[in-house]
C-alpha cells in the first residue's frame, strides 16, 4: 500500500467511524441514565433515515425540509414509545429489555409496511459528489464533509452535557436518580430529553450514512445498530467521550482492516465483533474503564 | 421435586401414546402437505420455545443467539445427511472441503452431532459470556449468532456460502419430530424439577442470596446454557429436514424472535403454556402469510403487505410486557387432577389449589 492510498483509507476510516461514533453516544447515554440498552436504537437510526428521505424522494420537499421534518417526526415516537412502554416497565429490568426488543420488531416492520422492504437510494446535495485531489491522493467530498459534521455535533453534544442545566440534570441523573428526585428535578423531563438527544444523533448519523452510501434499506438498522454498541463498548458505555472515541476506533479498525488485508474485507463485521467480545471479556470498562454494573437485566 | 401419583404418570404415559398414533394416522393420510407442515412447525417451535424457556424463565438469562445455535444444528444435519454425490453437484461456489464431502450418516445420529455441536459453541459463548452482567450477555450471544450466520456465508467450501443446502433428506416426519418435541420437554421438565432447576430459580430469584447459600451460580448457568443450546441445535436440526433447503437468510434474527416470543407467550416457566403457544405461533404465522402476499378478490387487486407478521407478533409482544409479563399460564401447568377437578363438583377454594400446587410432574 502506497502513503496516498494510506492516507485515503485513513479519512475513509475517521469518516465511517463519526458514523459510528453518532450512533454511540445513543446507546451510552441512555445506558448511563436508565442503565438498559435500548436494543431499538439501530432501527431508530434507519426510522430516521426513512422519514427524513421520504419527503425529499416522493412528495417534492425541499431536502433540509425533508430532513428536519424525519428527525422531528423519529423524536416524536421515541418520546411516544418512551412515555407509553418504557416508563411503565422501568421498574422490570427484563420486561424493560425485552420490550425494547418488540420495540425493534415492530420498527423494522412497520416501515417495510408502510414505507418500503426496498432498499432506497439516498438524495442528497450535487456537490457531495465532487472529488477532491491533493497530488495523488483523492478522496471524495462527501468523507471530510461526514467528519466535519460529526465534529460540530460532538462539539455542542459536549456544550449541553457540561454547560446548559438539563445536561447538569442528565449528569446528576445518571449518578442517582432517586436522589435528583428529592432535589425537585424532574426526572421524566431529563429522560424524555435523553431519549430525544439520543435519537437526533442517530438521526443525524442515518442522514450522513445515506449520503455516503449507496443504499439505504429497512435492515440496515440491525447491523449498524449493533456496531454502535459495540463503539459504546470500546468507549466504556455510559461515557460520552469514551462513545465518541469508541466509535471513531471501530470504523478506523474496520477500514484498515480492508486496507492492509483486502481478502478478508468479508470477515470485517466478525472482526468487529471479535473486538467486542474481546474488549467485554478483558476490560468490560471500555477504554476509559467505566464501572460497569454486575446485575442482571 | 414434588412426587406424581402413579395413576396420573400411567394416565400421561396412555395420553401421548394415542397422540403419537394419531399424529402417525395423520402423517401417513392423504391430508394436503400443507397441513403436515403446520404441525411439525408446531413441534419445532415447541422446542425453541422450551429451549429458550430454561434461560429466560428459569435462569433469567436473556440469551439472543438462538438464531446461531439453531443455524448450527441445521447445517450439521444438512451437511452430515445429504449424499456424497448431490454435494458435489450442489457446492458450485468451491468444491466440498475433503472431510465432509464423502460422509454420510443417518439422519437420527446426524440430528444429535447436531446437537452436541449447538451444546459445544454455547459452551464456548457462555463461559465467558455468563461472567459479564446480564445486559451483555444478549448482546454478546446476538453478536455471536451474526458471527455464526457471517462465517456461514463467507466459508462456502463448508456451507456452501449464500448459495444454502439443497435437497437435504425430508426424512423427518411428522411422528419423528413430535417424539423428538416429547423427549425434549420431559428431559427440560425433569432438569428443571432436579437440584439443578431449584438452583437455577434460586439464582433467578436472587442471585447473591443462592451464592451465600452455597450453589455453585455460574455453574449452574453454564450447565443451563448448554442444555439450552442442545435443543436448540436439535430444533434446528429437524427444521432443516423438515424444510429440506436452508441458506443464511433462513437463520436471521427473525428466528430468535421466533423463540423469545413463543415463550413469553405462553407462560414463562409452562411446559403447557409453549406448547399452546406453539400451536398459537405456527398456525398464525400461516394465517397472516397470506397477507403478506398479493392478493386478487375480483378485480381488487391488494399487494400484499410485507412485514405483517413480524408487526403483529412485536405488537403482542409489547402487550404482554405491558400487561403481563409471566405470559398466559405464568408457570402454571396442566396437571390430571386439575383435570378431574373440572368434572367433578368441588368447594371453589380447593379447587383453586390443585391449580396452584401441581407445579408439574411427568404429565404434559
Amino acid at each position: 500500500m502506497t502513503f496516498d492510498n494510506f492516507i485515503q483509507f485513513v479519512v475513509m476510516g475517521l469518516s465511517l467511524g463519526a458514523m459510528y461514533s453518532l450512533i454511540s453516544i445513543g446507546y451510552t447515554i441512555i445506558y448511563g441514565i436508565l442503565k438498559l440498552i435500548n436494543l431499538a436504537h439501530g432501527d431508530f437510526f434507519m426510522l430516521a433515515g426513512f422519514l427524513g428521505m421520504w419527503g425529499a424522494l416522493y412528495y417534492g420537499v425541499p431536502l433540509w425540509l425533508s430532513l428536519v421534518f424525519g428527525l422531528a417526526l423519529t423524536v416524536g415516537v421515541i418520546l411516544f414509545v418512551n412515555w407509553f412502554i418504557y416508563r411503565p416497565l422501568r421498574q422490570y429490568k427484563m420486561a424493560a429489555f425485552t420490550s425494547t426488543f418488540a420495540i425493534s420488531m415492530i420498527v423494522q416492520a412497520s416501515v417495510i409496511m408502510f414505507l418500503s422492504a426496498r432498499a432506497q437510494a439516498f438524495p442528497h446535495p450535487d456537490f457531495l459528489n465532487t472529488p477532491i485531489k491533493i497530488g495523488n491522493i483523492i478522496i471524495p467530498m462527501v468523507t471530510p464533509f461526514i467528519i466535519v459534521i460529526a465534529l460540530i455535533l460532538f462539539g455542542i453534544l459536549t456544550l449541553i452535557v457540561n454547560k446548559t442545566k438539563i445536561g447538569r440534570a442528565m449528569r446528576a441523573v445518571s449518578l442517582d436518580m432517586e436522589m435528583v428526585t428529592l432535589m425537585g428535578v424532574n426526572v421524566e423531563n431529563v429522560i424524555a430529553f435523553s431519549f430525544a438527544l439520543s435519537v437526533v444523533y442517530a438521526g443525524m448519523g442515518a442522514y450522513l450514512w445515506g449520503m455516503r452510501y449507496p443504499a439505504f434499506d429497512p435492515n440496515i438498522g440491525v447491523v449498524t445498530g449493533l456496531k454502535g454498541f459495540i463503539g459504546a463498548v470500546i468507549g466504556g458505555i455510559g461515557s460520552i467521550p469514551g462513545a465518541m472515541l469508541g466509535g471513531f476506533l471501530l470504523g478506523f479498525a474496520e477500514i484498515m482492516l480492508i486496507g492492509f488485508f483486502p481478502q478478508y474485507t468479508n470477515f470485517r463485521d466478525i472482526f468487529s465483533y471479535a473486538i467486542m467480545i474481546i474488549f467485554l471479556l478483558f476490560r468490560p470498562g471500555g477504554i476509559f474503564n467505566v464501572k460497569i454494573r454486575e446485575e442482571k437485566v | 421435586m414434588i412426587k406424581q401419583k402413579p395413576k396420573n404418570t400411567i394416565l400421561s404415559i396412555i395420553a401421548i401414546a394415542i397422540l403419537l398414533v394419531i399424529l402417525e394416522l395423520i402423517g401417513r393420510s392423504k391430508i394436503d402437505h400443507y397441513y403436515i407442515r403446520i404441525l411439525q412447525y408446531w413441534s419445532i417451535y415447541i422446542i425453541y420455545g422450551a429451549s429458550f424457556q430454561l434461560l429466560y424463565g428459569y435462569t433469567g438469562l436473556l440469551s439472543l443467539g438462538h438464531a446461531g445455535l439453531i443455524a448450527i444444528g441445521a447445517y450439521a444435519v444438512g451437511i452430515f445427511t445429504i449424499s456424497p454425490a448431490t454435494k458435489t453437484m450442489s457446492y458450485i461456489l468451491q468444491p466440498p472441503a475433503p472431510f465432509i464431502s464423502n460422509v454420510q450418516i443417518p439422519f437420527i445420529p446426524a440430528l444429535i452431532i447436531g446437537g452436541v455441536f449447538a451444546a459445544l459453541f454455547g459452551l464456548v459463548v457462555a463461559a465467558p459470556a455468563l461472567r459479564l452482567g446480564g445486559d451483555y450477555l444478549a448482546i454478546v450471544t446476538m453478536g455471536f449468532a451474526e458471527v455464526i450466520r457471517l462465517l456461514i456465508v463467507n466459508m462456502p467450501s463448508i456451507f456452501n456460502g449464500a448459495m444454502g443446502l439443497r435437497a437435504i433428506p425430508q426424512s423427518a416426519t411428522l411422528l419423528m419430530t413430535w417424539s423428538v418435541a416429547i423427549v425434549c420437554l420431559f428431559v427440560m421438565k425433569r432438569f428443571e424439577n432436579s437440584t439443578y432447576g431449584r438452583a437455577l430459580l434460586a439464582i433467578n430469584e436472587d442471585e447473591i442470596g443462592a451464592e451465600a447459600l452455597g450453589i455453585n451460580v455460574f455453574s449452574n448457568k453454564v450447565k443451563a446454557f448448554v442444555l439450552s443450546s442442545f435443543f436448540a441445535g436439535i430444533g434446528g436440526g429437524l427444521m432443516a429436514s423438515v424444510l429440506g433447503t436452508i441458506d443464511p437468510n433462513t437463520f436471521k434474527s427473525t428466528l430468535t424472535y421466533t423463540a423469545v416470543t413463543i415463550c413469553v407467550l405462553g407462560g414463562i416457566r409452562s411446559a403447557t403454556g409453549v406448547i399452546i403457544a406453539s400451536g398459537i405461533y405456527s398456525i398464525m404465522s400461516e394465517f397472516l402469510r397470506v397477507f403478506e402476499s398479493p392478493i386478487k378478490i375480483g378485480n381488487f387487486n391488494f399487494s400484499g403487505m410485507p412485514g405483517m407478521r413480524v408487526l403483529v407478533f412485536g405488537i403482542m409482544l409489547l402487550f404482554l410486557m405491558l400487561f403481563r409479563r409471566e405470559g398466559l399460564l405464568g408457570s402454571k401447568e396442566f396437571s390430571w387432577d386439575w383435570f378431574f377437578s373440572l368434572f367433578k363438583k368441588k368447594p371453589p377454594k380447593e379447587q383453586e389449589k390443585t391449580v396452584h400446587t401441581d407445579k408439574m410432574g411427568g404429565s404434559l
